[in-house]
């Protein structure tokens, strides 16, 4: 996937990423967004929180707030008892946990291989992602962290 | 130059406002050299700084002052008119601080000639030498770093330069600038965290200032009173809100490894951890004091405005500052400062009367406002009294009354204390005139917010003629509370001590139990009825399934009764643990909304728990009253059977066990006569009543005949009148949706509904009053000329209103039409029937009130209609509409002296006009 492009004159720009798997969709999360990885325990519920708010947890003394990605995205619930993961995240000095189902490698993606969300992405995913990469046996999806955190309670409620 | 501008800013600020105590200080006891020194000092500093960061106009200013308090020094005669011109003057410079602080170090253009004129002619006047250039008076050793008041007595420029730019060199280089004079330096500067900036707020130094106004000379030494600068470093406030968090989290994974070592038994961690253990605990206070101020940094600008006040209001003011040095958390601390503010302002000008006022009431014509501050259990008492004239519990009470606050049943009931405290509802100023200092009922309300928004309360104690005192209680800090951690459907939350009034446990066998009333749970507590409801239903996690939510627990579980404000309500809880010392952590932003919660905090067990915020379980348990019965039954089956109407009813037994009630509007006092001065004439019992006599009638022949002791009396007026109404015993008042679901054909009895699981009878007052006074009616009647009586169309779904208010308009004298439903109103209207005034419900199903009124109003044979709102929703927002739509009055429902005003009103008109 590196073959140069026409416009040769850049410099291979890449970016690494992050990718996790959500529902069986791979997503990718830019590294420098991604504070640590952890699995999610004696998560405390928030009552009348919005619904994509999983709930708060102590990680090492920080209270994080968890999101669960897959009620986020419009997914039904895992039904499987695999062990959830969660992908931590520092944004604007307070600490997230995006839930997702399982983490993969981290890629280092050329940016030539990047291209605009479709026009037709459901809406939903179109607030939060950033661009489609296309590997080459998968399309992976570009989470854009500070747009997912920054969702308003409307959209985090439904 | 940014940089030295903003150092500039902060101290002169700082500066300015110990001159302001100073000068106070100083026209009160001109002879005190030392206080002189002090201000001179502070004003020398500014001027030189000003040349040196060429600020002419702040220069001059700082210049003309100094000049003339030079003239002092000198033995001048210091008076009201001079110390008001240098205070004058001090206020300019405040001002043109603020203008520099906008215009990034712009002086702003004009000139200040209309101060520096007069101070010039004051230092300049009589005696005049031409420039004040008298010898130093005193030569300290300039050996030490010594303050610039030792070489004064400079014109600005050249000379002071290198003093100015030294002072600054020190200042920046985070260099502690030693006073000439040791003061005992309150705290240790060795307790400052070590990575200090220079900047902000000094801790020490604020204190030492302090200390000052209250503090009578207990300084020895020349200069030294109310420095500056002391033993101490500057520390940016965020450096110290850093530290504390960091703090608070090594007290919880403390915390968590105390929790893990009790679990393991002995282990070789058990030792060092305890010493862990303790130095955390040490470290933890020791932060907590860096963010410690004195609550007289709060205080240091009321001397001033003390002063201002009485020289406008033309009062004699004392202010007395006790605990100055009482401490607490800087970010309440900042809270606090302004309604500590206002409410001085208040005692100023409403509490203390003017000179001759307190002459006349044999007071010493100096008033006296008193402020003090002291700890109590983790809690600081502020206390601002003054020795005035008090409040006047009758304006209290009549202002309450027209602003339908209460009713006047209820206001007979409520004590002095009570009543006082409706000075705290909004827009509540009994100022009889606005003045320009307070009275326009903004104020106390505010007051009240801002002060349970941190947590606290405030009341107040009054004695008519002898003061008021005011006492505000608020916790020391916000970043740790304690906290009692409650279980409610499988979660636990902590809700904050200061808001919990008392446990109470629920168990079907012990002496509390919840009692419902249809589907609202209410507790009995002391003869109170308490709303509770079940925290996890406020919270929405309550288990669906099981038919009524919360039920089963609450029967069995805990009742947290909580007073917020003035509302006492409880919730129920499953289980409560224990208390803990939590310390608050915001939520994050996604989270910021919940107005349940004012934040989480880890537990020991190392998990997170959500915080109750009191004010929001308030606003919700307020919210679920209104709406929480209309959810579970559907609003318009509610509506249609006008159960939405709470009444307040007053409970009482005469003649057998079952309970009689009355709407306590109708009630006028509640009494206990004693039996003996009960007579007997013709052939009624009278009591002798403020000072006519009052026919009393038994509600029936079963009543007990006492021999002695008293007899609750229920008394009814009317017109003057009054009639008593005797009882057995008076049980209760309780507000509750309450429906005549039985109509009776007893006489006296109008019929018998529900209230708190019983079955209670309705009196009929109309059946009484003609028992008292055979003439009631016709009384009436005669007055207003008998065949004029006007004829009146009621309008309202609930019968039991139509069966209240029906018999007493009748008793007042119209002809009283009853119409259950809007339609069937207009149907009488296209029937052709006509009335001289119309008094309509506004919650009504099918058609309300409002859309009822806009139909009348369109037919232009109602253009001169008479229509009255009777509504238990009396928003602004609905009065408005009212208004809009064509009412021509909105009532309070229960409001029957304000309906028969109005009703005289807007029908007695056309009675005149007719006679």
């Amino acid at each position: 996937m590196t073959k140069p492009t026409e416009a040769a004159g850049k410099p291979a720009d890449t970016i690494q990423y992050v990718t996790v798997r959500i529902a069986g969709q791979l997503f990718g999360l830019p590294i420098l967004s991604v504070h640590d990885v952890f699995m999610p325990e004696r998560t405390t519920r928030v009552p009348r929180a919005p619904r994509a708010v999983e709930g708060v947890l102590n990680l090492r003394g920080r209270i994080v707030t968890t999101i669960n990605m897959r009620r986020l995205l419009d997914f039904p619930d895992a039904t499987d008892t695999l062990q959830p993961m969660a992908v931590g995240i520092d944004y604007k000095g307070e600490s997230y946990g995006l839930i997702i189902d399982t983490v993969g490698e981290v890629l280092a993606l050329d940016s030539s291989t990047r291209e605009p969300n479709p026009m037709n992405l459901d809406p939903r995913w179109a607030q939060v992602a950033d661009g489609i990469h296309r590997l080459e046996s998968e399309l992976m999806v570009i989470l854009d962290v500070e747009r997912v955190l920054s969702l308003r309670q409307g959209a985090m409620a439904a | 130059m940014d940089d030295l501008l903003r150092e500039f800013l902060t101290e002169t600020n700082e500066n300015i406002d110990v001159v302001d105590v100073e000068l106070v200080k100083f026209e009160r006891d001109p002879n005190n050299a030392q206080v002189l020194d002090n201000i001179f000092r502070l004003v020398h500093t500014i001027k030189g700084t000003c040349g040196f960061l060429g600020l002419p106009r702040l220069g001059a200013l700082a210049h003309a002052a100094e000049t003339l308090m030079g003239k002092f020094r000198e033995g001048a005669p210091v008076t009201t008119e001079a110390v008001g011109l240098i205070l004058r003057t001090i206020d300019r410079v405040k001002e043109l601080l603020v203008e520099l602080e906008n215009n990034v170090g712009q002086e702003p253009a004009g000139t200040d000639d209309d101060l520096i004129a007069p101070l010039e002619a004051l230092a300049f006047g009589p005696p005049a030498p031409p420039e004040p250039a008298p010898a130093p008076q005193r030569k300290v050793s300039v050996g030490t770093l010594s303050d610039q008041v030792l070489e004064r007595e400079l014109l600005p420029g050249e000379d002071t330069l290198d003093e100015i730019e030294r002072a600054f060199r020190e200042a920046e280089a985070e260099v502690p600038r030693p006073k000439p004079v040791t003061k005992p330096a309150a705290q240790p500067a060795a307790k400052a965290p070590p990575e200090a900036e220079t900047k902000v707020e000094a801790k020490p130094a604020p204190k030492a200032e302090a200390k000052a106004p209250v503090a009578e000379g207990d300084e020895q030494g020349g200069s030294g009173k109310g420095s500056v600068s002391s033993q101490s470093l500057r520390v940016n406030v965020d450096t110290l809100e850093k530290l504390m968090t960091m703090v608070s989290e090594l007290v919880l994974t403390r915390n968590q490894l105390m929790e893990i070592a009790r679990r393991q038994g002995d282990t070789e961690f058990k030792v060092p951890l305890q010493r862990l253990s303790n130095v955390t605990a040490e470290l933890q206070e020791g932060v907590m004091k860096t963010r410690m101020q004195p609550i007289g940094n709060a205080w240091q600008k009321l001397p001033r405005i003390v002063r201002d006040l009485a020289q406008e209001l033309g009062k004699q003011i004392d202010l007395e500052m006790v605990g100055a040095e009482t401490e607490l958390d800087r970010q309440i601390l900042d809270l606090i400062k302004d309604p500590l503010t206002h409410m001085v302002r208040n005692s100023a000008d409403h509490g203390l009367e003017t000179s001759e006022g307190r002459r006349a009431a044999g007071k010493p014509e100096r008033g006296k406002i008193r402020l003090s501050a002291y700890h109590e259990g983790g809690h600081i008492i502020i206390e601002i009294a003054d020795d005035g004239r008090g409040l006047d519990v009758a304006r209290i009470r009549a202002k309450a009354l027209e602003n339908g606050l209460a009713t006047e049943a209820e206001l007979e009931k409520m004590n002095e204390a009570q009543i006082h405290k409706f000075i705290f509802h909004a827009g509540f100023s009994t100022a009889a005139k606005i003045t320009s200092v307070s009275g326009r009922g903004v104020g106390m309300d505010v007051v009240r917010n801002n002060i349970e928004i941190i947590g606290g309360t405030i009341d107040v104690r009054s004695v008519l003629g002898r003061g008021t005192t005011f006492v505000i209680k608020i916790p020391l800090t916000l970043a740790i509370v304690s906290a009692l951690i409650v279980e409610a459907a499988g979660d636990r939350f902590a809700i904050p001590q200061l808001a919990v009034m008392e446990l109470v446990r629920v168990h079907h066998k012990s002496g509390h139990r919840i009692e419902r009333i249809k589907n609202t749970p209410v507790l009995r507590l002391r003869n109170k009825l308490l709303p509770v409801v079940p925290l996890a239903e406020l919270l929405g996690t309550a288990e669906p399934e099981g038919g009524a939510p919360g039920v089963e627990q609450g029967e069995q579980g805990f009742i947290v009764v909580m007073q917020v404000g003035n509302q006492t309500f409880g919730i129920v809880v499953d289980a409560v643990f224990h208390t803990e010392e939590i310390v608050v952590k915001p939520m994050s932003t996604l989270l910021r909304h919940l107005s349940m919660f004012s934040g989480n905090t880890i537990l020991g067990d190392g998990s997170v728990i959500m915080i109750i915020d009191p004010n929001g379980i308030a606003q919700a348990v307020a919210h679920s009253a209104t709406l929480g019965s209309g959810e579970a039954a559907g609003i318009d089956a509610e509506r249609a059977s006008g159960k939405g109407n709470a009444v307040a009813l007053l409970l009482f037994r005469a003649g057998g066990a079952e309970p009689k009630a009355v709407p306590l509007s109708l009630v006028t006092r509640l009494e206990e006569l004693p039996v003996e001065k009960i007579e007997r004439a013709t052939g009624r019992q009278v009591v002798q009543y403020r000072g006519s006599l009052m026919p009393l009638v038994p509600v029936n022949e079963r009543i007990e005949q006492r021999e002695g002791g008293t007899q609750p009396v229920l008394v009814f007026s009317d017109s003057g009148r009054s009639v008593g109404l005797m009882v057995d015993e008076i049980i209760d008042i309780v507000e509750e949706q309450f429906e005549v679901t039985l109509a009776s054909d007893v006489p006296g009895i109008l019929g018998s509904g529900v209230v708190r699981g019983q079955t209670t009878e309705i009196i009929d007052i109309a059946h009484y009053l003609p028992m008292g006074f055979k003439d009631w009616f016709h009384r009436r009647g005669a007055m207003q000329g008998a065949p004029e009586r006007r004829s009146l169309l009621l309008v309202d779904d609930s019968a039991f209103f139509r069966n209240m208010l029906g018999p007493a308009l009748k008793a007042a004298g119209y002809d009283v039409t009853l119409s259950d439903s809007a339609i069937a109103a207009l149907q009488l209207f296209e029937r052709g029937a006509m009335f001289d005034v119309v008094v309509t419900d506004i919650e009504m199903p099918h058609m309300d009130g409002f859309e009822f009124a806009g139909r009348l109003r369109r037919d232009p044979r109602m253009e001169g209609l008479p229509i009255i709102a009777l509504s238990g929703l009396c928003t602004p927002e609905a009065i408005e509409r009212g208004r809009s739509v064509g009412f021509s009055d909105y009532i309070a429902k229960f409001d029957k002296p304000g309906l028969l005003e109005a009703l005289k009103e807007f029908a007695g008109i056309q009675q005149e006009v007719a006679a």
